[in-house]
């Protein structure tokens, strides 16, 4: 009931935020996904270091054509309902020095999102796992097109129809399985066991492996499907930036680890080459083109476009090392990107511009500033003892296991990495004042209080990864077991 | 409640008795001139209709004069959506009511006989029973399309319709004297007999004229390519209330119908109009998506809209797939109705205050009317299918109907289109929530709360059709 709890509590604040009128409406909701997060944590308590499917609830939804609401959590999807549950009221409370117009309404979309997001992560039966996964799209859609920034109308509908027909094409797939395990006479599922246990030829995993990857490749993104990300990204409010990057991007992977490789794994392998060498493409191309930016926010956006592809290829290495990197750098990954936009976004809200050339010396009146930015940047450049690290590191030795050439040249992410990020901070915090940062105040009350977590969270996990390592570890393995049987 | 043959409890034709003399005291009341009472009344006696139609349900299904008419669990869920979609696009005819227009009385009294018709086709036995029903339906639409009479619009849309469809009209009696020509029947059952087994093999080629004459003559009342020309102008002619109703209660029962048509009366000859149904369905998704693209009007891409549905509906003909069909054929049409109502409830309240039905009519609406938005925006993403609305499951069921007959390549193209139709249900969307206002559009549109409280219920059943789908997936 656990679930059902995590999932339907969002919700239903979101409902109730309806009444509330301006900063009631942020106060109720961050209260709202503080209580979510506490649940989370004692799922997390509660839980048993197993592959089994924990807190698990299975009722019939359309009782007659075998379709369940069929939800639970083993570690994998354990992991990031913590993250979603940790990063939200975060991201709720980085909003706060923000006035946005019809605030209740912005709030209960990100509530609501939040639904969506858990419901991706628990589903246990393919057309749940899809309705949740339209659900998800919704509010960030509306978060975006209707407090965004001037060109939002035109990109957000580029990542509208981009998503959504990614997503259908999942639909066509699910449907075609669907109607598969019914093949011989037995009754119709959507279950995911049922999809487990489905015996489709090589011919048939070719192309459905397309069918659903097409989803998952738009949603991370994955190069070439990328088109929308850089665009979105920039000219979302930042609490849609952070939702975006920190979480709704881990739907892609987490669906690959879920219902890609234990569904096709012949076509995975099938297929696998040619999708890391696109990741690998990822990678360098986020990188090169992230020194060529101007613009902060832009350059987070790029940089986080060239993580994604390194975890997109720690799925597709297929090795327990890559896999469990994958698990550890999203959640590593979370942290550090909504702490770097949170930066920027505090930046543009002091200094009034976000173009690296008018920015300078802010490490002269921002001490607190600087030091978490640092902290932030470096884990994203994966020091060691930072959240990055660890995960880069898994990664890399995953990739380099499928295939050392392609391990060497994804390992220059970490080069490219530290030459964009490093100059961004050498231009934007050190040097000469400009009249843009000369008056610039440092971090205050709430700033502190969303950063100091993330920070915590940062060194966390880059001391002590096994914590969420062991969570994820059978349900890992089971699903390489899966893979390779 | 009558009493069978067998004693047991058998279903009536309540409805259609009360909707006809219901019909006809609404024009007595007329005489009273006061508008106060004839909206409450016409709802009243559809709450009537559709209580006494559910109460129905449970009861064994009964035949009616010399088995023209059956009373069955088909007709009673089909009759269920179109007086329930009847009782809730009412309540948008307001502006009649306020203007005082003195022929109101008899509006409404042409929406009650022409449910009726409506009911006829769904329950028919016999083609005869099947033409009155069509017959009865479309005359009462020619009339409400030119209800406005001082409008050329209206006119020419009355005109338009009355002449296509007068055409249709007599092309599906040609084709029922040519089907009786060579079956010797007008009862559904003795044709499929003859259809399987003919008594004369030389009939067949009469037969299969019959059968695509027929064919031609439905399409056109359910707007299906390539005999959807007149729709986009009559639609968006017609004033917007009757609109509404066409495009909902008429498709709903014209689908009932034809699917009746194929499934007991033509199955046999499934190998002969597979083809040709087949290429409606595809013309008509085309046809539809396409056109709806390229729409200025909001109204005109809502007529467009519609052609699509019918293309999809087409799918449920196409798979011919019994219960399976059924049920998805029923869903659809509730789910795509209740979406259509609040659509066109919504779009009659904005363009009767502004006079505009283009797209920039709707710009800012959420800051304006944030109901009507968000009631708008359900209508859209129902109709364009995506999940937490009732449109979602309503083409789940279709396509899965077609999937399990192995239409696979139909419902990839099917899956194609309603990519396409994505692109121009967001762009209300759009105008509403992220577009201002323009500046003579500050004010907000007047609503009443009655007809706030209807918007309501349709999101709340949209939602309900999208979250709980199980509830009416399987009414047959």
């Amino acid at each position: 009931m656990l679930t059902v709890f995590l999932l339907l509590f969002p919700v239903a604040a979101a409902l109730l935020l309806h009444f509330a009128k301006g900063n009631a409406a942020r106060v109720m909701a961050l209260g709202a996904a503080l209580v979510e997060f506490v649940v989370a944590v004692y799922a997390a308590v509660l839980s048993q270091v197993t592959a089994q499917t924990q807190f698990e609830v299975n009722l019939p939804w359309v009782a007659s054509a075998g379709i369940n609401f069929h939800v639970g959590m083993d570690g994998l999807s354990l992991v990031l309902v913590l993250l979603t549950a940790f990063l939200v009221p975060l991201i709720i409370l980085a909003s706060f020095r923000h006035d946005y117009p019809n605030a209740s309404a912005f709030y209960a979309l990100i509530l609501f999102m939040q639904t969506g997001l858990i419901g991706v992560f628990v589903s246990l039966d393919a057309f749940l796992f899809y309705f949740f996964w339209e659900v998800a799209l919704i509010p960030i859609y509306f978060l975006a097109g209707v407090w965004g920034s001037e060109r939002r109308i035109a990109v957000t509908f580029k990542f509208f129809l981009y998503t959504i027909i990614g997503s259908l094409f999942m639909l066509a797939a699910f449907v075609y399985l669907y109607f598969q395990t019914g093949i011989h006479g037995a009754v119709r599922s959507s279950d995911i066991i049922a999809f487990y246990n489905l015996t489709l030829s090589s011919d048939q995993q070719a192309w459905v492996f397309w069918l659903i990857f097409a989803a998952f490749a738009v949603k991370m993104p994955i190069f070439p499907f990328h088109t929308w990300q850089p665009d979105t990204y920039t000219e979302s409010p930042t609490p849609a930036t952070m939702l975006l990057s920190g979480i709704m991007l881990k739907m892609g992977i987490y669906g690959c680890l879920r219902w890609l490789l234990p569904i096709v794994p012949k076509g995975v392998s099938h297929w696998g080459p040619l999708v890391m060498v696109l990741c690998i493409i990822g990678i360098i191309y986020g990188a090169i083109i992230a020194i060529r930016q101007r613009d902060v926010k832009r350059l987070i956006a790029y940089s986080s476009l060239s993580h994604v592809g390194l975890m997109a290829a720690g799925v597709f290495s297929l090795t327990m090392m890559g896999l469990q990197g994958t698990v550890i750098q999203m959640l590593a990954h979370g942290v550090n990107v909504v702490g770097m936009f949170f930066i920027a976004d505090i930046i543009q809200r002091r200094t009034g511009t976000r173009d690296i050339s008018e920015l300078g010396g802010l490490t002269k009146n921002t001490p607190a500033l600087s030091v978490t930015f640092l902290v932030l940047l470096l884990s994203t450049v994966a020091l060691p003892l930072t959240a990055g690290f660890v995960g880069e590191f898994l990664l890399l030795g995953g990739v380099y296991q499928y295939n050392h050439w392609m391990g060497a040249v994804a390992g220059v992410t970490i080069i490219l990495g530290a030459v964009y990020l490093l100059r961004m901070f050498q231009r934007v915090m050190l040097g000469p004042d400009t009249q843009f940062t000369a008056t610039i105040k440092d971090l205050t009350g709430s700033e502190l209080a969303v950063l100091v977590p993330l920070i915590l969270m940062v060194f966390w996990i880059g001391l002590f990864p096994g914590t969420f390592l062991r969570i994820s570890e059978p349900a890992i393995m089971q699903i390489m077991t899966i893979v390779n049987r | 409640m009558g009493r069978g043959p067998g004693g047991g409890v058998t279903q009536n034709m309540t409805s259609i008795i009360l909707l006809s003399v219901f019909g006809i005291i609404n024009l007595f009341l007329g005489f009273l001139r006061s508008n106060k009472i004839l909206l409450p009344a016409a709802m009243v006696i559809l709450a009537l209709v559709f209580g006494a139609n559910l109460y129905d349900w449970n009861a064994a299904p009964h035949s009616y004069f010399s088995n023209m008419l059956t009373i069955d669990r088909y007709s009673v869920a089909f009759t269920g959506i179109v007086t329930l979609t009847t009782l809730l696009l009412i309540p948008f005819s307001q502006k009649y009511v306020r203007d005082g227009q003195e022929n109101l009385a008899e509006y409404y009294s042409l929406l009650l006989f022409s449910l009726v018709g409506a009911i006829m086709m769904v329950s028919y036995d016999n083609l005869l029973m099947l033409f009155v029903g069509i017959e009865i339906l479309s005359v009462s639409m020619y009339v409400v399309a030119g209800s406005d009479k001082r409008n050329v619009r209206s006119n020419e849309a009355a005109l338009k319709y009355f002449l296509m469809g007068s055409f249709a009209t007599g092309i599906l009696l040609f084709g029922i004297a040519l089907v009786y020509g060579a079956t010797g029947a007008f009862s559904l059952i003795d044709i499929a007999g003859a259809v399987v087994q003919p008594a004369n093999a030389s009939f067949r080629p009469m037969l299969y004229i019959g059968m695509l004459l027929m064919f031609i003559g439905i399409s056109f009342k359910v707007s299906a390519a390539p005999f959807h020309y007149w729709t986009p102008d009559v639609y968006e002619g017609t004033p917007t209330f009757f609109t509404a109703f066409m495009s909902t209660v008429v498709k709903t029962a014209g689908f009932a119908a034809f699917f009746k048509l194929l499934m007991v009366a033509f199955g046999g000859a499934e190998s002969f109009w597979i083809p040709t149904i087949m290429a409606i369905t595809v013309l008509t998704l085309l046809v539809g998506n396409v056109g709806a693209v390229a729409q200025t009007s909001i109204k005109r891409m809502l007529a467009y809209s519609s052609i699509s549905h019918a293309g999809y509906l087409f799918i449920g003909l196409v798979a011919l797939n019994g219960k399976l069909s059924a049920n998805g054929i029923f869903f659809y049409s509730l789910a795509y109705s209740v979406a259509t109502v609040a659509a066109f409830g919504v779009l009659k309240l904005v363009s009767d205050q502004r006079q505009r039905e283009d797209y920039a009519s709707f710009n800012g609406l959420a800051k304006t009317n944030p109901l009507l938005a968000f009631v708008f925006t359900v209508a859209m993403l129902s109709l364009a299918g995506i999940p937490l609305t009732g449109g979602f499951f309503g083409k789940f069921f279709i396509f899965g109907a077609a999937m399990d007959k192995g239409y696979t390549g139909l419902v990839i193209f099917a899956l194609l289109m309603s990519m396409v139709s994505i692109y121009y249900y967001l762009r209300p969307v759009i105008a509403m929530y992220m577009r201002p206002a323009e500046e003579d559009m500050t004010e907000p549109v007047a609503v009443s709360p009655f007809q706030s409280f209807i918007l309501v219920v349709l999101a709340v059943l949209t939602f309900v059709l999208g979250i709980m789908p199980g509830l009416l997936s399987e009414v047959m």
